[in-house]
């Protein structure tokens, strides 16, 4: 067996066991990664030296070293919108192409002080505005399952690279479904924690109030890990949680005895793929059959997540990307004045979705128009909140599917911008709401593309979600299929 | 059309953008699109709802007004499209 093809929880058993050392490990991930890069392009940046250092560093480490939670050794693809100090970080934006951040996000601090390497950059959707990957300014990431697909978006890299054993494990951020939606495309997990559980400090800016990190994982076990290994307070993000950080892995005991799932109708309706409404209704039965209890519910605001999203989302990132003006980092383009270069930087170095989102974002919030859009849209986001509070009374978390249709074509939404934002439909409620969610998969469509299934949870629920997702898991085989590359 | 060509340069200029005659055109009807839809809220009585503002009601954080990062001008001086004398030059502001 490739080293690569480990899980987390696998690999770092193994190296415990001196079966092989953490620069055979990363040896073998750098392996793989020449083999298939250039069928799928997950990676902008590589950073082979640093990470052999690290792994050599790890090695030393591992011969006296013996915390049982530790990412000592293991290979993490990271997306591109993390800040790694001294590894260009770029947002797959023509406007950071080279800049090299001066510091760690709290996120990446963590993972290198658990001695993790880190094998590079992952591709997404420039500023992580996409659901598909292609909205980067350098290449497109392929879909590893079928290469003419895309692997879902934004963080597509991430997924890919996961999929294809390019790494152990990877990392992304889930602004409307950025985690989930690439992770049910390529057939991975992927968490979407908490609003406030993963410091946001030192990650590319999108829209704050809904910016989450989380874990992409080849298994619900690691996806598990790598939370313990992210969450926890931190005074550098104000609307970090103070919250202690949990066991997770504890909760993930395969058994969902008297656990009551909510099936909201509102996500079984038309426009939904038949292969993928099959397969999580597949999924809930076998839940049931495991113990839990199966209630139907309602989340009736959920036809106005997708108008409420991309109010809040576009009004939020126009302000976040006002920094981008390319006097202290970033491009710059050749003008006569200050306002020129203001504006032909941007115009020059923004690519076409982010610089129709800064539109859209600033005409909502633009005096007269305030009222009608940003204010109605957060108006409405409080009864999409309070929809889930309402179900959650009922119910201990919620299944749906993550996507109503497996990966698309490449080019197949590019030149309608409403037909893409109308694919995150199922995922953005969680954003809004600020819940836990997580994808993993449940099966595979004709033509064997997979499928994700979602499992929302109450705020700061992890533990449940996880436990939900681990017993699915250990009741079915979809995560041990690979894909033929 | 509610975003005619006019208020596409109006907010181009107040994002810091520019545009080509041709993407305007396109924008212009793409913006349409998306803001029409976005009309659907309209569907929805508001009138008595609060705006969101927290998905779990924390309290903002006090903290001690202390220096915690390092200064390291090298650094970030490193990513500065144009610098002289460790200043970071920038294109004149004042007539």
């Amino acid at each position: 067996m490739n080293l690569a093809e480990f899980t987390l929880h696998e690999a770092r058993e193994k190296l415990r066991r001196r079966e092989f050392s953490a620069q055979e490990l990363t040896e073998a991930v750098f392996r793989r990664i020449s083999e298939t890069e250039e069928k799928l392009h997950s990676y902008i940046t590589l950073s082979r030296d640093t990470a052999l250092r690290e792994a050599k560093q790890a090695d030393e480490l591992l011969k006296t070293d013996t915390s049982p939670h530790s990412l000592l050794g293991i290979p993490i693809a990271v997306k591109d919108n993390f800040l790694t100090s001294g590894i260009r970080t770029t947002c797959a934006s023509k406007f950071l192409e080279t800049f090299v951040p001066p510091y760690d996000s709290t996120t990446i601090k963590k993972l290198r002080a658990g001695g993790a390497v880190i094998i590079g950059k992952t591709n997404l959707d420039e500023f992580a505005m996409g659901s598909s990957a292609e909205n980067s300014a350098f290449f497109v990431t392929r879909n590893p399952w079928a290469t003419d697909r895309v692997p879902g978006g934004s963080s597509g890299g991430s997924a890919a690279a996961v999929a294809a054993d390019q790494c152990i494990v990877g990392l992304g951020t889930d602004t409307g479904g950025s985690v989930r939606q690439p992770a049910a495309f390529c057939g991975i997990v992927g968490l979407k924690p908490t609003y406030g559980r993963v410091s946001r400090y030192g990650i590319i800016a999108f829209a704050s109030s809904m910016d989450q990190v989380g874990p992409m994982t080849k298994d619900v076990e690691d996806c598990a890990l790598m939370l313990e290994a992210l969450a926890g307070h931190d005074p550098a993000d104000s609307t970090s949680a103070n919250l202690p950080a949990l066991q997770y892995s504890a909760s993930l005991t395969g058994d969902v005895k008297g656990l009551r799932i909510g099936i909201p109708k509102e996500y079984f309706v038309s426009g939904i793929q038949p292969a993928v409404q099959q397969a999580v209704r597949d999924a809930v039965r076998q839940l049931e059959k495991n113990g839990a209890t199966i209630i139907d519910i309602s989340l009736p605001h959920t036809d106005y997540a997708v108008a409420v999203y991309y109010i809040v989302a576009t009004a939020e990132a126009s302000s976040n990307l006002a920094r981008y003006d390319g006097m202290r980092y970033g491009y710059r383009a050749g003008a006569r004045d200050l306002t020129e270069t203001y504006a032909l930087s941007r115009a020059e170095g923004f690519g076409p979705e982010v610089k129709r989102r800064i539109m859209l974002g600033t005409y909502t919030l633009s005096a007269g128009y305030y009222d009608a859009y940003y204010l109605k849209a957060q108006k409405v986001r409080t009864l999409i909140k309070k929809d889930f509070d309402e179900a959650f009374k009922s119910c201990d978390a919620i299944i749906a599917p993550t996507a109503p249709t497996t990966a698309f074509k490449i080019g197949e939404k590019t030149q309608d911008p409403l037909q893409m934002y109308l694919s995150d439909i199922y995922t953005i409620s969680v954003n809004l709401a600020g819940l836990p969610a997580l994808s993993l998969p449940c099966g595979f469509d004709s033509e064997g593309l997979p499928i994700g299934m979602q499992i929302i949870g109450k705020h700061f629920d992890e533990s449940t979600v996880l436990a939900i997702a681990y017993a699915y898991e250990q009741s079915t085989d979809w995560v041990k299929r690979k894909p033929d590359l | 059309m509610k975003l005619t060509r006019e208020e596409v340069q109006r907010v181009a200029s107040l994002a810091r953008l520019r545009f080509t005659s041709e993407d305007e055109e396109r924008l212009s009807k793409q913006l349409d699109n998306i803001l029409r839809y976005m009309e659907k809220l309209n569907q929805l009585d508001t009138s008595r709802i609060e705006p969101f503002t927290h998905a779990a009601n924390t309290k903002t954080p006090m903290r001690e007004d202390a220096i915690t990062n390092e200064p390291n001008a090298d650094a970030l001086l490193a990513n500065a499209p144009a610098q002289e004398n460790h200043f970071f030059q920038v294109p004149k502001i004042i007539e």
